[in-house]
């Protein structure tokens, strides 16, 4: 799911070893390869705790979290298993479809703007300047919450005092009501979401950029090839796994949208900005119909796991041209 | 790098000169960090301000009227009566509880999942034992699972286990392991040349000794990296804290913030002791960014770690 390829230990001191690690060879082989039990005891003490973690708080969640989609449950009876009757709902309710829809919307405006300005900055950084300084700047709102975020941002927009409609008032023209209207709302919650999201977004794709060698571009550079053009020749198919990969991770992360809406436009204005996991937050703990949050919370899984394999696929990640 | 930007300027001159394109790189690149860090302005300008006169002057590029009124209402400093005269609700904040309790959480997360994360990582990367590759796959299957997915499940159990608004329920469900975690630690210690290990086994230590006193450490820069972005990741987190607490007693920040805002007053919203509370909230974040800054945007430039 990632690129990580972690860096080469910092603190390693070779000489030590360099007397000592032909002779032992034939001693440890043996006790490294033999029998085939190995460590089996020292293993299960090692992994046990991370293993409770994953068995507990991971795998069986996700079984059940399938099997209450086809229950009736309120937190406070037993669950009741109802079949297929919360799959039959959703497909028939029209503010499920209306809030997938608002995300799918969401996501394009998030991941779309995000993604061109991440890979601006991030060539930005590599062909520019190698400013580490700047690097840092760029990262500094990821470090704020989304609730952060949003309370910020819906001060800056407020339609009346906000600083972006004294500018835009200053300018000449009629004031936004960007949070409180129904089709501003979603660009303005997706476009909040950039400004946090965009420089880490920038940084693992800046990650990408430095895995390219300076040769290709100094010799693309004395055959007189333009900056524009090293970008769509050299820069574009050498990153492609690297943004396939990015972008299979910010697509899934934005389709949780949640934290933003919740501050700013709590689901409204009318609905407009019900994205689908505020819906299914709501459905669990305003109405407490946990089954039919689940049943949801399934289709939202299915919908991911699609685009995942669909952007694999398109992308074909984990090619490079490099080759 | 400067050396050889010298050489380049030496050979060919002319590069010196600024051409356009680069003029409209700098420009764009000026106007991206001119909106990244506009906010952090805008905050601490409103902070200052009073909230009061904040409306008869909203584009004032300095704080107007200013007062340290809206840090005392978000540190509930102030008593209701002034509170609701100078603007604000006088719901006020039980900041240091709230404080507290978001650096318990988060401290206690990072702590485990790290420790315990990189115990399972040399395990599946160092050690010999039945079924290794398989669970090792069925943790990396986990990646897939959207974190979100396992909320309303892992709720029902936090319920369940009589853990509802406690910090322990808050912390539980991401305490062990995060698949990444796992990964990413792993990766890190595939890499470690098997001699290190060898020469301490020769001087005798046991494999848990080796782990703690040669590896551990050894890992400090990566542990580090994930550890710092663990804890923005936790003291951020507000989605499952609003699900779990319900009472200050185990209230973070996040949520303790997002209250604070829903509490409006009749008046219009309390904008300057919202944003001086915005910013305590975000404070320790920016300090403890600022002291690793350096090692972890190098870290993520390089390995590109999620």
């Amino acid at each position: 799911m990632t690129v990580a390829s972690s860096s080469p230990p910092s603190r390693l001191s070779p000489r030590g070893v360099e007397g000592t690690a032909p002779q032992p060879r034939s001693g440890r082989k043996r006790e490294r390869d033999g029998g085939g039990r190995g460590d089996g005891a020292l293993a299960a003490l090692f992994i046990a705790p991370a293993m409770l973690g994953f068995l507990v708080f991971l795998f069986w969640p996700t079984l059940r979290g399938i099997y209450l989609s086809f229950t009736r449950f309120n937190l406070l009876t037993p669950a009741e298993w109802v079949g297929l009757d919360n799959y039959r709902r959703m497909v028939k309710d029209p503010i499920f479809w209306d809030s997938l829809k608002v995300t799918v919307e969401y996501v394009f405006i998030n991941i779309g703007i995000q993604t061109v300005s991440a890979l601006a900055i991030a060539v930005l950084l590599q062909r520019l300047t190698q400013s580490a300084v700047l690097r840092g700047v760029v990262l500094t709102p990821y470090l704020m919450s989304n609730v952060v975020a949003g309370i910020v941002w819906l001060w800056m927009l407020d339609t009346q005092l906000g600083i972006g409609n004294e500018i835009i008032a200053g300018l000449g023209f009629d004031r936004i009501p960007f949070l409180a209207d129904e089709t501003w709302a979603i660009p303005t919650i997706a476009l909040i979401n950039v400004w946090r999201h965009v420089g880490y977004t920038a940084l693992l794709l800046f990650a990408g950029l430095q895995a390219i060698p300076n040769d290709m571009y100094e010799a693309a550079k004395v055959d007189g090839a333009s900056e524009w053009r090293m970008f769509w020749r050299i820069t574009m198919p050498l990153l492609r796994p690297v943004l396939a990969v990015v972008l299979i991770m910010t697509v899934i992360g934005s389709f949780q949208v949640f934290d933003t809406v919740a501050v700013t436009t709590n689901g409204g204005p009318a609905n407009a900005t019900n994205v689908l996991q505020f819906y299914i937050y709501g459905s669990a703990f305003g109405r407490f119909q946990f089954g039919y949050a689940s049943a949801m919370s399934v289709a939202l899984l299915v919908v991911l796991s699609a685009i995942t394999i669909l952007q694999y696929r398109l992308t074909r990640a984990g090619q490079t041209d490099l080759g | 790098m400067t050396a050889v930007t010298a050489t380049t300027t030496k050979v060919r001159p002319q590069r010196r000169r600024l051409s356009p394109g680069k003029v409209l790189a700098w420009t764009v690149m000026a106007a991206m960090v001119l909106i990244t860090l506009l906010p952090f302005y805008w905050i601490l300008r409103t902070a200052l301000s009073s909230n009061t006169a904040l409306a008869a002057h909203p584009g004032d590029v300095l704080p107007v009227d200013p007062t340290t009124g809206g840090f005392e209402r978000a540190l509930g400093l102030q008593s209701t009566e002034e509170a609701i005269a100078q603007g604000g609700s006088g719901g006020g904040l039980k900041f240091w509880r709230y404080l507290l309790n978001s650096v318990i959480v988060s401290t206690l997360i990072t702590v485990c999942q790290i420790l315990f994360s990189a115990m399972a990582a040399y395990a599946f990367a160092r050690l010999r034992w039945r079924g290794r590759d398989k669970v090792f796959g069925l943790f990396l299957a986990g990646l897939m699972v959207p974190t979100i997915f396992t909320l309303l499940p892992n709720f029902v159990l936090i319920k369940q286990l009589g853990l509802v608004d406690s910090l322990l329920g808050i912390s539980l469900p991401t305490m062990f392991m995060t698949p990444f975690a796992v990964f990413f630690m792993r990766q890190f210690f595939m890499n470690v040349p098997r001699e290190v290990e060898e020469a301490a086994l020769l001087d005798g230590a046991g494999k848990i000794r080796i782990f703690f006193r040669v590896m551990l450490p050894m890992a400090s820069s990566p542990v580090l990296t994930l550890g710092v972005l663990t804890y923005i990741t936790s003291w951020n987190d507000y989605f499952w804290p609003l699900m779990v607490s319900y009472s200050d007693s185990s209230r973070v920040l996040t949520v303790a913030l997002a209250i604070f805002r829903a509490q409006t007053p009749q008046t219009g919203y309390d904008w300057s002791g919202l944003m001086a509370a915005t910013l305590i909230a975000a404070l320790p974040m920016l300090v403890l960014f600022g002291f690793f800054a350096r090692r972890i945007v190098s870290t993520i430039s390089f390995t590109g770690i999620k």
